[in-house]
């Protein structure tokens, strides 16, 4: 039984029709001869709009968080007090910031080791053929909906000490909740923002993941069957690995929302209780808009930019290339 | 459906059909403990704070829905949804359609810059973001000073779905009205904008959550009554910190509208998005 051969094989067939048909587009819509200004301009009104944007909104900010990385500058005057590299060695030797890299690792590492395999077991379970399989399939992603801000609101309500539910369920199965409750506790507070998180989040890959599974070819699925595999030996042999593009994406997708995390942070805890949670958003915004060190945040910004970029990068280069080059 | 139902095996037994119900109430519990706790009292909620409502007490929503600020924060909301929503997907099918469709020697390059847009992490330019919409452009505190910055970090994903599905758009159609001497602007507005109406409501749908969530450029540029709701609800619960049922019910209303939208639209957004996957 080579079910595992036979996955690898049929993999790439759907990109190859890809190819082929775009190739074949090409030998009849190519340019026509005399209209290859005339096509330059088509392509140049058509693409200005969302060039402009990205340019004015996104590139400008970022060149310009890299510039006032260099300078002393509070935010208001001219910026001319040129600092070098001084920024960049207040930030990398502040605790409080090289904590909230470490925080936001900590999230990168624990969302992929928790939230794939729960990600990859709810969608293979709701893949079943078990009866409400569209309202499941509803229902999981129903949290990815709610604004992180408002279901942060809620996790609030749920964790306070004392009143909160969470603490009255703890309480009722005969354990003691931590006395300053779940938020308050700088040793718990980083978990438990990483359980609430996961409870955001995973929606995403399972809804991912299902979609995935939806283009596993189903006579997969049956030659595997009458060849008497289990339900367990056909999901490790032929559903897991064709998902694996998917799966690479969702990682993707995952390490950089982690990398950026602000919003539930805010809300929940601001960075505290003694900076347990801050990550570099909320130290870049704290530092920017809440002090006043423009500076200091220009170079926070351009150190967590570096980081994203370099682990987007490697990971592109050694994880992702294979299924862009099946892509293309 | 007809290949589903040759799927013999991995049907319901009891253990997965728990293993569901776990699943279910652990998602589920938190909006059901907000939605029903708007329907209690503050009394009600700290005697026992999982409790069911007993009587069921209306006041915290008509309250919410009597409450002049909270339909500003909602209309503010709406209006940036919408104006981040026709201009992201607006400009992204525009620039998509010729990074689909035509040939020439900088398509790759130029879809790149949109992918490489993907890592630009929204945190990263905030501040100078901030700094240009407040005093460059002077849209601080103003509709279009949130809608626009939004539409272009939300472009970037909108062209990387979009590109595909327009490939795989039959050309056929596109060439019959081109030999019938349509002009290439024509057949971009008269066949391939209409002929991909899915892809855009998927694209549409995620920038018009995105932006009807978004809490952190919103935090920096809006202020009183120009706030959203996400804004709304976390000032509320910070200022009514004491009115537990009442913050409740305020959040509760406020998840809705994006609810609503997506319940209604779930199916188009999740073959999108398996269109943008396979990629």
């Amino acid at each position: 039984m080579t079910p595992e051969r036979g996955a690898t094989a049929v993999a790439p067939v759907p990109s190859e029709t890809v190819t082929r048909r775009e190739s074949t587009s090409r030998r009849v819509t190519g340019p026509r001869p005399g209209t290859g200004w005339r096509q330059r301009l088509e392509i140049v009104v058509f693409v200005t709009p969302a060039l402009a944007l990205m340019a004015t909104f996104v590139l400008w900010p970022v060149i310009s968080a890299a510039r006032m990385s260099f300078y002393s500058w509070r935010g208001f005057g001219p910026m001319d007090k040129f600092v070098g590299w001084r920024n960049y060695e207040l930030v990398l030797g502040d605790d409080v910031f090289t904590g909230a890299v470490m925080h936001n690792f900590i999230i990168v590492f624990a969302s992929l080791a928790v939230q794939l395999p729960l990600g990859l077991g709810i969608a293979l379970l709701l893949n079943r053929k078990i009866r409400f399989r569209g309202l499941l399939r509803t229902i999981v992603f129903v949290p990815y909906v709610v604004a992180e801000v408002i279901a942060g609101v809620v996790w609030f309500q749920l964790l306070q000490p004392e009143y909160g539910v969470i603490d009255g369920l703890i309480k009722a199965v005969g354990l003691t909740p931590p006395e300053q409750g779940f938020l308050g506790t700088p040793d718990l507070t980083l978990a438990t923002l990483f359980v609430v998180l996961t409870w955001k989040y995973l929606g995403m890959a399972v809804l991912l993941f299902m979609a995935g599974l939806q283009s596993v070819p189903d006579d997969l699925y049956e030659a595997a069957q009458i060849d008497g595999a289990s339900w367990w030996q056909v999901q490790r042999r032929i559903a897991i690995p064709m998902l694996g593009p998917t799966i690479r994406t969702w990682m993707f997708l995952s390490m950089i929302g982690s990398l950026q995390l602000f919003d539930m942070v805010w809300v929940l805890t601001h960075g505290g209780p003694a900076n347990a949670t801050t990550t570099m958003a909320t130290y870049l915004i704290n530092q920017g808009t809440g002090r006043g060190n423009y500076g200091i945040a220009g170079a926070a910004s351009v150190i967590l930019f570096v980081i994203a970029f370099v682990m987007a990068l490697v990971y592109q280069v050694f994880v992702l290339r294979r299924d862009t080059k099946e892509a293309r | 459906m007809s290949r589903q139902k040759m799927r013999t095996f991995g049907g319901g037994g009891p253990l997965v059909y728990a293993l569901a119900a776990v699943v279910v109430a652990l998602t589920l519990g938190p909006v059901l403990y907000g939605a029903l706790g708007g329907f209690r009292s503050n009394e009600q909620l700290a005697r026992d704070p999982a409790g069911l409502p007993d009587p069921w007490v209306t006041s915290n929503y008509t309250n919410v829905l009597s409450n002049e600020a909270f339909w500003r924060y909602a209309l503010n909301s709406s209006v940036i949804a919408v104006v981040t929503t026709v201009i992201a997907v607006l400009a992204g099918v525009m620039a998509a359609y010729p990074l689909a469709r035509y040939q020439f020697k900088l398509r790759e390059p130029l879809f790149m810059v949109f992918v490489l847009g993907l890592l630009f992490p929204a945190a990263v330019a905030i501040i100078p973001l901030f700094i240009l919409v407040t005093r460059n452009l002077e849209l601080g505190n103003s509709w279009w000073g949130v809608a626009l910055p939004q539409a272009a970090f939300a472009l970037p994903i909108t062209v990387v779905i979009l590109r595909p599905f327009l490939m795989a758009l039959p050309k056929e159609l596109e060439e019959a009205a081109m030999i019938d001497g349509a002009s290439r602007v024509g057949v971009f507005w008269r066949i391939a904008l209409p002929l991909s109406t899915p892809g855009l409501i998927t694209v549409g749908v995620l920038a018009f959550v995105g932006s009807w969530n978004a809490y952190l450029l919103p935090l920096l540029l809006l202020r009183e009554d120009m706030r959203t709701l996400p804004l709304g609800v976390a000032d509320y619960s910070t200022e009514h910190s004491a009115d537990t049922a009442g913050v409740l019910a305020f959040t509760s209303l406020a998840m809705i509208p994006a609810l609503i939208l997506f319940l209604a639209l779930q199916k188009r957004i999740v073959n999108g998005l398996q269109g943008a996957v396979k990629g």
